[in-house]
């Protein structure tokens, strides 16, 4: 072997060397964020174990630990992320598919797509802020003190809507939409951007107006990638909690919003539906964050209980939304 | 001078003819073969247009933003044949065939001066609506683009977004528009299969049929078999042969025996600028324009 020969030979081991170090760096790091993610849950397990029973889902929160429940909590949770996401599906993907189908591109809508990612970096606390003054005060234009209610008659009950809207469970949504609209904005475009050109093309080609296209088309084509989107951005509005204390969400609550404690009562008195919206919340977080500052040693372990509930709903939520969207992924396919 | 490629491009659509012949016969059955339309190429009169002019281009400039990509361009496409832009990469006559249903007013920045005349009248007036522009004046793509669904689905979206609902007049439509693109033979029997289990070449038909659905005067081709296979290039050609019985056929083409087989007319674009147009068999043989002569001969491009 020639002298070239040997030190490529030589110079080889050590790439094969680096080659597998870097592996191993790799490793090392997914390693120990499942590590800490371990160690994280069975924490959480642990002190939570004995406290998350059938008292504890279907009870009140209470000054002694022991009778303690998180009922008012899921009920503020599944309502307020219910009504987030009927505000920001539609505006979220209608803004998308306005700012990728149908503006021209100028220094205007250049500057609006630039500016929702800084909008979606911006702290939750000030979404609370911000949600205070439109929503809860309503920009001061009616006072609370001579505020009154709007009531529209419905037949099966009346829907009384308070102006200002105060610390409502609505208000509430309103602020969780602001918070994650700006993600749901992005992930649709990404996903709208995603659809090939030229499907749309040969859509025009063929006689089909914008809004047929949109129709039959690109929304098809891009839901999968939408879905994903809304469910991570409302999986973030679930998990929240600074902006519902900003907001006003009460941190001890012996009742569920409209006094709705089982789905049956939807039915029996559709008239605690429609008082919900408007009625004074709390929410998983807001419980949790309530127990953590006791004193007591036991409410440590609500904490812990209450964190377990909001994990197992987190997984159970992305697990049906993922089912959904592969079900929409598999018609197509290019 | 061109003396040896005219002859070729003769020859070699003489070659194609009876290596195609073969596997044609099973799919155009019932049809007309190709073999008594062929020689219609050499029977064509050389000269100027003998069919009445169904498209007229008068003076249009284009451009990109400030970039111009059409200087000037004059160019009568007669009814019922076939009208090929030859030309080098970027020399517009991709620019100029999406004028004439206006699929460049997708994009953003493009403005033009000039008029497209369809049948007399501005394509670009205010008053023409684009919807039925298109659905007057098809299009196929260079790269087959079949929707993510059934084949059924594909060629009834046309008549579909036009508002036909009867099921039957569908079925209908769907049937007529396979067999005038070669392929009813080939799916008929899995019309709710996916259309992107297609071959390549299947799907470019499909894409021909889907355009055919929505019933057109014009069809426009942009370089429609230019990702295909040698044999099924053929079939689109002899597609291509058969359809100008009853339509107006636009095809841009980067092959030039592709051109000389296929249409009794060419224009050859360079540099934004329509260099020289006329009958295909004379322009092949008799250019006029050294640059036309220089392309054809392969000195360039």
């Amino acid at each position: 072997m020639s002298d070239q020969h040997i030190e490529y030979a030589a110079l080889l081991k050590r790439r094969h060397r680096i080659s597998t170090c870097f592996e191993w760096v790799c490793r090392i790091a997914t390693g120990s964020a499942l590590l800490f993610l371990a160690v994280l849950l069975a924490g959480v397990i642990w002190q939570a174990w004995g406290w998350l029973d059938i008292e504890f889902l279907t009870g009140f929160d209470s000054r002694r630990p022991g009778k303690a429940g998180l009922l008012a909590g899921l009920w503020g949770t599944s309502w307020l992320i219910l009504f987030t996401a009927i505000f920001t599906v539609p505006m979220g993907v209608g803004a998308a598919l306005y700012l990728e189908e149908y503006a021209t591109d100028n220094r205007f809508t250049r500057l609006i797509k630039l500016n929702l990612s800084n909008l979606a970096g911006v702290p939750s606390i000030v979404y609370g802020m911000l949600g205070v003054t439109a929503f809860v005060r309503m920009f001061g234009m009616i006072s609370a003190a001579d505020g009154w209610t709007l009531a529209v008659s419905l037949g099966f009950g009346t829907l009384e809507i308070p102006l200002p809207l105060g610390r409502c469970l609505l208000a509430g949504s309103f602020t969780l939409s602001l918070l994650i609209l700006p993600v749901v904005i992005i992930a649709s475009q990404e996903a709208l951007r995603a659809v090939p050109p030229s499907i749309r093309h040969a859509s025009y080609a063929l006689g089909a107006t914008e809004w047929q296209t949109i129709r039959y088309q690109v929304l098809p084509a891009a839901i999968p990638g939408i879905a994903t989107g809304v469910i991570l951005a409302l999986s973030r509005a679930m998990g929240e909690t600074a902006p519902l204390i900003v907001v006003g969400a009460m941190s001890y609550v012996a009742f569920t919003p409209g006094n709705l404690d089982t789905p049956m009562q939807a039915v029996q008195d559709p008239q605690r539906v429609l008082d919900a919206p408007f009625d004074v919340f709390t929410s998983i977080t807001i419980q949790i964050t309530n127990w953590i500052e006791q004193p007591k040693e036991e409410f440590q372990n609500l904490a812990a209980a209450g964190s377990l509930v909001l994990l197992i709903l987190l997984v159970v939520f992305n697990a049906t939304a993922i089912v959904i969207r592969n079900r929409a992924q598999k018609k197509i396919s290019w | 001078m061109p003396t040896v490629l005219p002859t070729y491009a003769i020859d070699q659509s003489e070659v194609l003819h009876v290596d195609a012949a073969g596997t044609r016969s099973a799919a155009t059955k019932g049809q007309t073969p190709i073999t008594t339309v062929r020689p219609m190429v050499t029977k064509q009169p050389t000269g100027e247009v003998t069919q009445p002019v169904k498209i007229r281009a008068k003076n249009v400039d284009f451009f990109y933003g400030d970039n111009q990509v059409l200087h000037n361009v004059s160019l009568d496409i007669p009814e019922k044949s076939v009208t090929a832009f030859i030309g080098p990469s970027g020399c517009g006559k991709s620019t100029f065939l999406r004028m004439l249903n206006r699929m460049n007013d997708i994009i953003d920045g493009t403005r033009h001066t000039g008029d497209v005349l369809l049948e007399g009248s501005d394509v670009y007036a205010p008053s023409v609506d684009v919807v039925l522009l298109r659905k007057r004046v098809g299009m196929v793509f260079q790269k087959s683009t079949p929707f993510p669904k059934s084949i059924f689905e594909n060629i009834a979206y046309g008549p579909r977004v036009a508002g036909l609902r009867n099921k039957a007049k569908l079925n209908e439509i769907v049937e007529t528009s396979l067999k005038r693109a070669a392929l009813w033979d080939e799916v008929k029997d899995r019309l709710n299969g996916s259309a992107m289990a297609l071959s390549g070449g299947q799907q470019q038909r499909l894409c021909i049929a889907r355009t055919l659905a929505t019933d057109p005067d014009v069809v426009l081709m942009d370089e429609p078999a230019s990702a295909l296979d040698p044999a099924s290039t053929a079939r689109v050609e002899d597609l291509i042969f058969e359809l100008k019985k009853n339509y107006t056929i636009v095809i841009v083409t980067h092959n030039m025996q592709q051109a000389a087989r296929v249409s009794q007319r060419t224009a050859f674009f360079f540099q934004g600028v329509l260099v020289e147009t006329g009958d295909t068999r004379a322009l092949f043989t008799n250019p006029t324009e050294k640059q036309t002569e220089d392309y054809i001969t392969g000195r360039f491009g």
